[in-house]
């Protein structure tokens, strides 16, 4: 096929896709940048241009630093509880071999069920505990709920590295007289961290911007000590309903993602250099 | 591994995802039993709750609803992505890596940055509280991963496949519905279960979007599952168990597309 002829037929193919991303994701995006720069209250009618006011207003206000604060500890806590016990599992499932197809399917059905049936279980598991109504309780017990649902998703990632390291590496390890431990740490553990770094990534990316879970188990509560900051966006664009200070706490949340996902690509470059 | 041993861990991982059994017990244990705090064993099991949640809750609709909007999405994510897909592995497109990335990049943006523009946009269109108004939003966040993980399945499939097609005179579009597409046939399935189960959970847009029973979606009924004064937790355990059937039976029969698909992005050469 001629040249221009098969980037006319590229341009066609991809132009359906390209055209809802455009207008579906990119445009209300930059709508999101005009819109944290003003004050608009449909409700009152109000609509004008405050420049930078949202953005002086978040930095100073401390609900909006308890949010950040808040997701902060749930980002970090989560993703390195689930970095643990994804890798426990994984290890464990790559040994399986008469199971290993029912105990994948075991761990497929935490992760598939969708985050307000999630909620709603761990709503129900907690309800004699009263955690879900205690300051200093509620986030750990949302923490542990979003650990049940997305380590799987890590045990995956990690499992399928584990199966993809030649035996043959591990077998020379204990003919130099390697114990189990040693050939963990010395090899197996070197060979999994940049599978892992791409997986802390996504999930890291995934709690940063986690709604469904605790908007239905705790809406934020008790006393914001679990409003992180998407559910402190959300309640100002749609309950608060001033939705330029909301867009620019949404943007704010954009740059944490941005900026963790430009350490977290450097991060593994380094260790990519190393192996 | 000893067969003793396997079987510990086949035990570990079924304690792990035992709550979800546990739901269901729930969801089968009269509400007077619930009451007396017989959580863990029903004496006398029944359907009742199923028959509440059937004839007098907004599940029922809310489920025709889900099912309509993530097969809608499936299918637009599906032939959409696979079309793109087919253009980035193999045809000349000017900026390609650029695009690539740029396309990577989205599937990381938070969705609560754009919920607030577009909502105002379905308010201003006429869709606020309908199908489409969902189906439009979840085919954008399911289109970067179906054109990226679509571009990687097609890559990895040998050119000589479409070569002996252009050989016997087809061209283009024809080697790519009866030789690409067939070929590539387990790589478009698991993007598509990634896609429908993508769509059936999503809750942030489609809770914004939705306002009555016309277009909410069965985790949004389920959020919103009613309860005056006390949470009806038999009710909800049925629920539950109802909006999360279709995503497990998906996953039970298409557990093998499933783990290829999710493991595409995991191992990297």
């Amino acid at each position: 096929m001629r040249a221009p002829a098969e980037r006319r037929l590229a341009a066609v193919l991809l132009a359906p896709a390209l055209a809802v991303l455009a207008s579906v994701t990119l445009y209300p995006l930059a709508q999101a940048l005009v819109l944290s720069l003003e004050r608009r209250v449909p409700v009152f009618g109000i609509d004008e241009f405050v420049g930078l006011r949202h953005y002086a207003f978040l930095l100073r206000d401390p609900a909006f630093a308890n949010a950040l604060r808040v997701t902060a500890v749930f980002t970090v806590a989560s993703v390195a509880l689930e970095v643990v016990l994804g890798v426990a599992a994984a290890l464990a499932l790559a040994t399986m071999r008469r199971w290993r197809a029912a105990g994948i399917g075991l761990l497929l059905l935490p992760w598939c069920l969708p985050g307000v049936v999630t909620a709603r279980i761990f709503e129900w598991l907690y309800e004699p505990t009263g955690w879900l109504g205690i300051p200093g309780r509620a986030l750990p017990a949302l923490i542990v709920a979003d650990v049940w649902r997305t380590t799987p998703f890590l045990a995956l990632f990690a499992y399928a590295r584990l199966i993809s390291i030649p035996p043959a590496i591990g077998e020379a390890a204990a003919v130099d007289g390697a114990g189990r431990l040693a050939t963990l740490r010395a090899i197996t553990l070197p060979l999994l961290a940049p599978v892992l770094l791409t997986a802390a990534l996504f999930r890291t990316l995934d709690a940063l911007r986690a709604f469904d879970l605790m908007y239905v188990l705790t809406g934020g509560g008790p006393a914001a000590t679990t409003e992180t900051l998407t559910l402190y966006a959300y309640r100002h664009l749609f309950q608060t309903l001033q939705l330029g200070l909301g867009a620019a706490a949404a943007v704010l949340v954009l740059v944490i993602v941005a900026l963790v996902a430009w350490a977290h690509v450097h991060a593994l470059d380094a260790t990519e250099a190393r192996t | 591994m000893s067969h003793r041993r396997e079987l510990l861990v086949l035990l570990a991982l079924a304690v792990y995802a035992s709550p979800v059994a546990w739901q269901l017990l729930t969801s089968i244990t009269p509400s007077e039993e619930l009451q007396q705090g017989a959580r863990l064993w029903p004496s006398h099991p029944t359907l009742a709750s199923y028959a509440v949640v059937f004839t007098q809750s907004p599940l029922p609709r809310a489920l025709v609803n889900s099912i309509g909007i993530a097969l809608t999405t499936t299918l637009l994510g599906t032939v959409l992505g696979t079309l793109g897909a087919y253009a980035l592995a193999r045809l000349a497109v000017p900026g390609r890596r650029a695009l690539v990335l740029g396309i990577l990049m989205t599937t990381a943006l938070p969705a609560i940055a754009t919920v607030g523009p577009l909502y105002l946009t379905m308010r201003a269109l006429g869709l606020r509280d309908t199908w489409g108004a969902v189906i439009i939003a979840h085919t954008s966040i399911a289109l970067p991963l179906m054109l990226w993980l679509m571009a990687r399945f097609l890559r990895a499939l040998p050119r000589e496949l479409e070569d002996a097609a252009f050989v016997d005179g087809a061209g283009r579009l024809q080697a790519l519905r009866h030789v690409v597409v067939p070929a590539a046939a387990p790589g478009i399935a698991s993007a598509a279960v990634v896609t429908f189960l993508l769509s059936w959970n999503e809750f942030l847009f489609a809770y914004t979007f939705t306002a009555t029973e016309a277009s909410r979606t069965a985790p949004v009924a389920l959020a919103l599952f009613p309860g005056v004064f006390e949470i009806p937790w038999a009710d909800v355990a049925a629920a539950s168990v109802l909006t999360s059937a279709p995503p497990l039976l998906v996953v039970a029969l298409l557990q093998r597309a499933l783990v290829r698909g999710l493991l595409a992005g995991g191992v990297r050469e």
